[in-house]
């Protein structure tokens, strides 16, 4: 076991860490986005969706905690890292310029994590910590008709779309993969997942904001 | 391309031991021939405060052609400055234009602590390498060379990644101060090829270890490193490194 432990709290380690609860968030995502798109077939459509899904019973609570152990082991580990490279670099450099490999994605990457954060609160407090006492349609519609919650979900978004720019490809630099022959493959797939998803959402957002009826 | 004179201003950092402040000094040169390198045009500086009977900058060269890892600066922000794949003492001064300011600041990390001025010691490579960057060769009598067959493009990375001279820059560079670039390369030089088999396990994981005491930061993938690197040494190294450790540890001993 100790070799377990070592392992974990190594540098290599916790990149792993991130890496691969990286990947299953993101996997959540993916499936939270395909699932909401039910908005698109209209409010019937939503709110079946939402009761199949109710319908899982206790399989809810299980999936609800592993989802937030995911989510809390990849915010530890990357306070951690990111204290921990702050100490590595004690002073700062009176001038410093980018030499050509950083990007706006992979500078950003603990700030916009912290953003996601702040979002997801955010979120869970507009549609999970409520009295559920209406359709969740309705309690969507109520949220997302409204221009100021539009901004903060649109930014939500876009933090979010920077984050996945370099993480999608950093996950597999991390797990060992770089090979020429795939990392066209790795960069465009990283670019597809990121388009998606993100297009799914504003595009959710954005029709509730212009068409205040669409799910009532 | 003739030789021509320019006239710079040097901001050099200035710091008498590791426990002192250090801040930046401001000095003007005249007459800098083009065709000097980056540390002729220093020795020409230290040649003027000498005579001005100021203590001269201090600053680490031996080679001064590119091979030996000994030199090494900031320069205007980039780690062995604005030449790609060069070090400082290959880099000229027909790089700079008449009248430009220049910022030269030692390697930071809290791994290489600054020894005076420029200087900074960068030891904790040493004990890297002393951890795991080695074969152990029990030397017998000589097998015959084609017994152990290499494919041409394993010995090429294997090459590519035994070119890294050691320098830091790639340390200096990195946002977090990460040493994963020099690491990665002394690691693949031995992985590629099956002399460094037998060890593979123990040096993966020795090395890593040392490198995490040493207090270098978590590498974050922002690829600064290879851009600086004056041997070109390739991230490709760094994803072979987590493989390496990887492996390394998810293998049980036989
Ligand atoms: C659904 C949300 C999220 C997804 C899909 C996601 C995904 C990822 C991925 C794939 C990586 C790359 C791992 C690697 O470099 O190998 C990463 C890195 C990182 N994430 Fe997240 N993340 C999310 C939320 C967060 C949150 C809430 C934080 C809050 C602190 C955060 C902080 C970080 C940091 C600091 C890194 C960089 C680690 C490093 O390279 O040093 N992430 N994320
Ligand atoms: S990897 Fe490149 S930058 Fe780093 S020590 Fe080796 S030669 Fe210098
Ligand atoms: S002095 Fe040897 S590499 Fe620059």
């Amino acid at each position: 076991m100790s070799w377990f432990i070592q392992t974990c709290t190594s540098s290599l380690g916790k990149k792993y860490i991130m890496a691969i609860t990286g990947l299953m968030l993101g996997g959540f995502l993916l499936v939270h986005a395909a699932g909401n798109s039910s908005i698109f077939w209209g409010r019937s459509a939503f709110l079946s969706y939402a009761e199949h899904l109710h319908s899982l019973g206790p399989l809810i609570p299980v999936a609800e905690i592993i989802l937030l152990s995911i989510f809390l082991l990849h915010v530890i580990t990357g306070i951690t890292l990111f204290l921990q490279n702050l100490q590595a670099r004690a002073d700062r450099y009176a001038v410093s310029k980018p030499a050509g490999g950083r990007t706006w994605g992979s500078r950003t990457m603990p700030y916009t994590g912290a953003a996601i954060l702040l979002f997801i609160l955010m979120h869970l407090f507009n549609v999970h910590f409520i009295e559920h006492n209406l359709p969740i349609a309705d309690t969507v519609n109520a949220v997302l008709s409204r221009p100021f919650y539009t901004h903060l979900y649109a930014a939500g978004m876009t933090v979010l779309a920077l984050h996945i720019s370099h993480g999608f490809w950093s996950l597999f630099q991390t797990m060992g993969i770089n090979h020429p022959r795939y990392n066209t493959l790795i960069r465009i797939g990283g670019y597809l997942f990121t388009g998606l998803i993100i297009a799914i959402f504003l595009f959710i957002i954005f029709l509730l904001l212009f068409s205040p009826g669409y799910l009532m | 391309m003739a030789a021509k004179k320019i006239a710079i201003t040097v901001k050099v950092w200035r710091q008498t031991d590791q426990k002192v402040k250090g801040s930046l000094e401001t000095y003007s040169l005249s007459d800098i021939s083009t065709d000097m390198s980056f540390l002729e045009m220093l020795d020409v500086l230290n040649d003027q405060l000498t005579m001005e009977g100021k203590e001269p900058v201090a600053f680490d060269h031996d080679c001064r052609e590119g091979i030996c890892g000994t030199c090494g600066a900031v320069v205007d922000g980039v780690a062995h400055g604005p030449e790609r794949e060069t070090t400082l003492c290959q880099l000229h001064m027909r790089h700079f234009d008449n009248g430009q300011t220049i910022c030269i600041e030692p390697f930071r990390a809290k791994a290489f602590p600054i020894i005076r001025d420029l200087i900074v010691d960068r030891s904790a490579f040493d004990r890297i390498i002393a951890a795991g960057g080695f074969v152990s060769v029990n030397a017998g009598s000589a097998q015959d060379g084609n017994n152990t067959l290499v494919a041409q493009h394993r010995a090429e990375q294997a090459m590519d990644a035994a070119a890294c001279i050691g320098c830091g820059a790639c340390v200096a560079a990195c946002p977090n101060a990460a040493a994963m670039l020099f690491v990665s390369a002394k690691i693949s030089q031995l992985a590629l090829l099956p002399q460094g088999h037998a060890e593979r396990k123990m040096r993966a994981q020795a090395m890593v270890t040392i490198m995490d005491n040493e207090g270098f930061g978590n590498c974050g993938n922002e690829r600064e490193c290879e851009n600086v690197c004056p041997k070109g040494i390739s991230i490709r190294n760094i994803a072979r490194l987590n493989r390496e450790y990887l492996r390394a540890t998810l293998a049980a001993n036989e």
